[in-house]
């Protein structure tokens, strides 16, 4: 039978201050927060699912349509945003690195880089924006998309489709962008923790599961690009 | 005891008749079903209320049980799951000589227009005896077409046609509801279907004097300019559309479609969707221009035009009664 | 440390460590954080059950002269969803779920605590944005929010209730994403998997489901509220969208959601009928393999809600066959619950009372979930006072009843005070009855084709006596809730202390005091024997206390 309640309370005694009072080891705690982030991770795969959903019925009934709005994005622009993630990626990655070897100043370094190249995406991103709303390419009253369907010079692209589809282009790269935000925010977060030499072989798991977190928002992109930017290119 | 205190609508279609007895039939196996259950766990709680001296036994589990009570109820379910498709496979094909009444359902109202010509609102008159075939768009947000004496129901989209049919077996009038919520007055969007022998709705359709809708469709089908790219001989720009209904039709990307009522709405709002190999899109889009009735009457009349060659198409129920089916 | 308990004398709470406001709104105490998600899922309750009180009044007669019909079809709109996202997704999860899983495993807390304390936050903003919606007007599209007519056809609030449930469905998968990594990470030595409570095991097939699902209805409302800022189409078919399209995003979550509710009571059931026929559970493995199983099949089954919409022959008929796949589960534990009785110990305690009333309403519940699977019936009774009927069979009769069994089995335990044995045993009379009379006559109704939704039925009224006898009902069932709020509130201060365990149950929440202190355990437990271990506790359930 289990032990009875007694007087005094018995924690254990945590030499490690990140520790939290309600883990028995860090190995516990390591596990709990590696495992949690996994799990949002697949939330968030879900979250995203339902509009690559909205977006493959669509571009199945509107191929032509879409491929029209497709062709309109730059590829140079998304290329460049993709290789940029990709990039970040790395220096993410390093960071753990250097955090499971204690290397402090390569910690600071690689997240202040992962930041920066978060931001250089962003700003992509921002320009790209604003030339879709130069072009009258934003949904709404001054929508405005002249022209034919690819390798259809007689067939002139329905209005209603190509608004969908950039619909849906501003509302996932919109949301990918959100995400990217938050993943700077926390990025800073921990760089400000990282400064103060809080990270290392000891305990590392913020860094190691904010990589994981911009990981997983560099794989959306690397799915939002060729499904957005690459409709029918080969003609 | 059913006058008084009914537990079903009238039977008033073929349908009906069908739904009931599997309904009837799931009725009495849930009721057994319950029972048992009930009287097992009434029992129990009596039989092995706590008691002086006797404790309560342990028992694991049994592998053979549980293997039979997922089996049987699974068999059990397959009854249920064959008959209710079987039902539900025959109530979304509607017979081949099916006469036609075409509705657009709006907020609040229904409007039927029958294949001579009649219209009517909210109320819709049928023969006796006959298949009739709903043929159904929205002007505005999702309706549903419920008659409960006849136990169907459809939904009706904005943007397509959806389909009903039932053969009406008992005259009298019934009650005709909305099923799907469509605003303020939805409770409100209610009518009638009445049934009547054969010989009254002859005298009924006579007292019209409207022309049929075939006609009105092909009255468009010229005012619109259609029958100058959509003629009858091979020099049209657009396909010949004598004979096209319900038969397959291959498009230019290489697939193949039916050209049912939905594809024929569809090439007149969205030209482009759907190219007939061969052609050129070149069809400029209606969308807008046309009312939901209108685009019935072109529907009617493009349907009419496979009818000579003795395929189905917009038979009117006035045909139908010149030659009985019974 | 010292602490108010301390100071008094008194043994050590989680209610007496500490005092005031502030200790209690940034509290990362799961038993704390439980109770304040009791009070405010019992505030929605009161608001979801005074919209019903309203509709079934005005259904007294034929026409429609209580309310305008526009307010008619806001009341039930927002009875569906504060009922659904603010009551049944949360309650026993949130209040139960929270209080209890950390304690049945043996761990101090929740794997992230302060992410718990968030999840009630979002959960009040949620309520707090729909509170907004309800007193600046309401929202009248249904609670299933269908296109084009919320997207284009309504002028009233959509865009906030649509917000508030978007936020308190993030409540919702925080809640889920806590739970799983507890149950993964955080048991004791000696708890693994096969021995851990049905209890548990069902919150983690809820907690799969909250996190695989709700993001979907996430990115549906999302896609609902720019349709609407910014006339979009994406579901709008005048401008080259689907409404269909929203319909299987949205009964791609909600579908599962209805697991989600019923779930967790189905694990509570578990737990009192073990106790009140002092056995084991029947099939152990089945029980835990039956609740994983409902939440897998569960989400391949959307499209029963869609039979009539529009959708291809073809794809009915394999939604249909999938739907019966999935009662099976359900009557596996049916049967399961049954065979625990045999042979048992009886007692008739309120908790039992309640899992009597359970097991028989969640079984005509779920038959009736079978007519509706059959594509020939469904037809006929979709949209109808049926379908009414049968969700509120498995929600009232069975997902209400269970917490409420759950709430008297453990308010002992959470309290530290007895509630009174037979104003309970009278409650749960009231509640059976009442429900009953409320909901069996909807069958009849829905089958002689009352349509859902209807403000006015002046057209029919050979519908009326019918829907008087389920409004008389509904006044006995509001009764039967009002009572346990009454006598719960006195009990806080006029019942019986609790001994740690008052109904010698099994499972280490009976093994800690009432209420529990702060950490739950002075020591680390390591379970040495499986869970159900009534062949190891000699006393039977104690005499009326």
């Amino acid at each position: 039978m289990p032990n009875s309640p007694v007087a005094m309370a018995n924690h254990e005694a945590h030499d490690n201050p990140a520790l939290l009072h309600h883990f028995a080891t860090e190995q516990q705690q390591k596990d709990a927060a590696s495992l949690g982030m996994w799990v949002f991770l697949a939330t968030e795969i879900m979250f995203f699912g339902g509009m690559f959903c909205a977006y493959l019925v669509y571009r199945y009934w509107y191929f032509g349509d879409f491929g029209a709005g497709s062709q309109s994005l730059s590829v140079i622009l998304g290329g460049t945003n993709t290789a940029v993630l990709i990039c970040s990626s790395l220096t993410v990655a390093l960071a753990v690195r250097a955090a499971q070897l204690g290397q402090q100043k390569v910690i600071v370094t690689c997240l202040i880089l992962t930041m920066i190249l978060g931001c250089v995406f962003l700003g992509i991103k921002g320009v790209e924006y604003h030339d879709k709303f130069v072009e009258h390419h934003v949904p709404g009253a001054s929508f405005h998309f002249p022209g034919h369907i690819p390798a259809h010079p007689d067939v002139p692209i329905n209005q209603q489709h190509a608004q969908i589809f950039f619909s849906l282009y501003f509302i996932m790269t919109g949301l990918h962008a959100l995400h990217m935000i938050v993943g700077v925010g926390l990025f800073a977060y921990i760089t400000y923790y990282a400064l103060h030499k809080r990270y290392g072989p000891h305990y590392y798991t913020p860094v190691e599961i904010a990589g994981l977190y911009w990981h997983f928002v560099d794989i959306i992109w690397i799915y939002l690009f060729p499904l957005l930017y690459l409709i029918d290119r080969h003609k | 005891m059913f006058q008084t205190m009914p537990l079903w609508p009238v039977r008033a279609s073929t349908t009906a008749n069908s739904v009931d007895a599997l309904y009837i039939f799931l009725v009495v196996v849930s009721a057994l079903m319950s029972a048992a259950i009930f009287t097992m766990v009434v029992y129990f709680a009596i039989r092995y209320r706590r008691q002086q001296g006797r404790r309560a036994e342990q028992i694991e589990g049994s592998h053979a049980l549980e293997i039979t009570w997922s089996v049987i109820p699974f068999c059990v379910f397959m009854v249920f799951f064959g008959w209710g498709a079987n039902i539900y496979f025959k109530e979304r094909k509607p017979p081949q000589d099916s006469a036609e009444v075409y509705t657009v359902a709006k907020q609040w109202m229904w409007k039927f227009e029958h294949m001579e010509g009649q219209r009517e609102i909210n109320e819709l008159h049928v023969p006796l005896g006959r298949d009739v075939k709903m043929i159904m768009t929205s002007q505005d947000v999702i309706h549903s077409f419920y008659v409960p004496a006849f136990r169907i129901k459809q939904d009706v989209l904005p943007g397509r046609y959806t389909v009903a049919w039932f053969r009406p077996t008992k005259p009298g009038t019934y009650h005709l509801f909305c099923a799907e919520y469509c605003g303020t007055s939805h409770s409100g969007m209610v009518g009638s279907v009445v049934v009547m022998e054969p010989k009254d709705y002859e005298a009924w359709m006579g007292g019209g004097g409207s022309q049929p809708l075939a006609v009105t469709g092909q009255q468009l089908f010229t005012q619109l300019g259609c029958v100058t790219c959509h003629r009858q001989d091979a020099q049209g720009r657009g396909p010949n559309l004598v004979g096209i209904y319900n038969k397959p039709v291959l498009l230019e990307d290489g697939r193949t479609v039916i050209a049912d009522e939905n594809y024929i709405r569809e090439s007149i709002l969205q030209p482009a969707a759907k190219i007939v190999n061969g052609y050129k899109p070149i069809m400029p889009t209606f969308q807008g221009q046309i009312s939901d009735e209108q685009l019935n009457a072109l529907v009617a009349y493009v349907k009419s035009l496979s009818q000579s060659s003795g395929q189905t198409g917009g038979k009117s129920m006035a045909a139908a009664t010149a030659q009985p089916q019974m | 440390m010292a602490t108010a308990a301390v100071e008094t004398g008194e043994r050590e709470t989680y209610l007496n460590r500490e005092y005031g406001i502030k200790s209690w709104l940034l509290t990362v105490d799961h038993k704390r954080i439980a109770l304040l998600y009791l009070m405010s899922i019992t505030l929605f309750f009161f608001i979801g059950g005074f919209f019903a009180l309203l509709i079934r009044l005005e259904l007294l007669t034929p026409a429609g002269d209580l309310v305008q019909a526009d307010t008619y079809n806001k009341l039930f709109t927002m009875h569906g969803q504060v009922m659904v996202f603010f009551f049944l997704i949360p309650a026993v999860p949130a209040v139960l779920g929270n209080f209890l899983i950390p304690i049945m495993i043996g761990a101090k807390d929740l794997a992230f605590p302060r992410i718990n304390l968030l999840s009630w936050y979002l959960y009040i903003i949620g309520g707090v944005l729909m509170l907004y919606t309800i007193l600046n007007g309401g929202v009248d599209t249904g609670w299933t929010f269908y296109t084009p007519l919320s997207t284009e056809f309504l002028n009233t609030h959509v865009i906030t209730a649509g917000l508030a449930i978007f936020v308190a469905g993030f409540s919702s998968i925080l809640t889920g994403l806590n739970f799983v990594v507890t149950t993964h990470r955080m048991r004791a030595p000696g708890m693994t998997w096969s021995r851990l409570p049905l209890f548990v095991w069902a919150h983690y097939a809820t907690s799969i489901i909250q996190l695989l699902g709700t993001p979907v209805l996430a990115i549906t409302l999302v896609l609902v509220v720019c349709e609407r800022l910014f006339h979009l189409g994406i579901f709008n078919p005048t401008l080259g969208g689907d409404p269909l399209l929203f319909q299987h995003l949205f009964w791609f979550y909600s579908h599962p959601a209805v697991y989600i509710m019923i779930l967790p009571g189905m694990g509570i059931v578990s737990e009192i009928v073990c106790c009140f026929s002092r056995k084991r559970i029947f099939g152990y493995q089945a029980m835990a393999l039956a609740v994983l199983g409902i939440a897998v099949v569960g989400f391949l089954v959307w499209a029963h809600h869609m039979f009539v919409a529009g959708i291809s022959l073809y794809a009915a008929m394999i939604f249909s066959l999938l739907s019966y796949f999935v009662a099976v589960p359900s009557a596996i534990k049916v049967f399961n619950w049954t065979s625990t009785m045999y042979k048992g110990s009886i007692t008739y305690q309120t908790p039992m009372l309640y899992a009597f009333g359970f097991i028989g309403l969640f079984t005509m519940g779920g038959l009736t979930g079978l007519f509706l699977a059959s594509l020939g019936v469904d037809v006929h009774v979709t949209d109808t006072y049926f379908v009414v009927a049968h969700f509120h069979y498995i929600m009232v009769g069975g997902m209400v009843m269970a917490y409420l069994g759950g709430m008297h089995f453990w308010w002992p335990k959470i309290s530290g005070k007895m509630y009174p044995e037979g104003w309970g045993r009278l409650a749960a009379l009231l509640v059976f009855v009442g429900f009953n009379l409320t909901f069996f006559p909807q069958f009849i109704l829905g089958y002689l084709g009352m349509p859902r939704r209807y403000w006015d039925y002046s057209h029919s009224p050979e519908f009326q006596i019918l829907n008087v006898l389920s409004t008389a009902g509904a006044t006995v069932l509001a009764v039967g809730y009002l009572l346990p709020m009454i006598y719960f509130l006195w009990s806080m201060r006029y019942g019986k202390p609790a001994p740690a365990n008052p109904w010698n149950a099994a499972g280490l929440e009976w093994m800690i005091p009432s209420p529990p202190p702060t950490f739950n355990f002075d020591l680390e437990p390591v379970v040495t024997w499986e869970a159900y271990n009534y062949d190891q506790i000699k006393e039977e359930v104690p005499v009326a206390q």
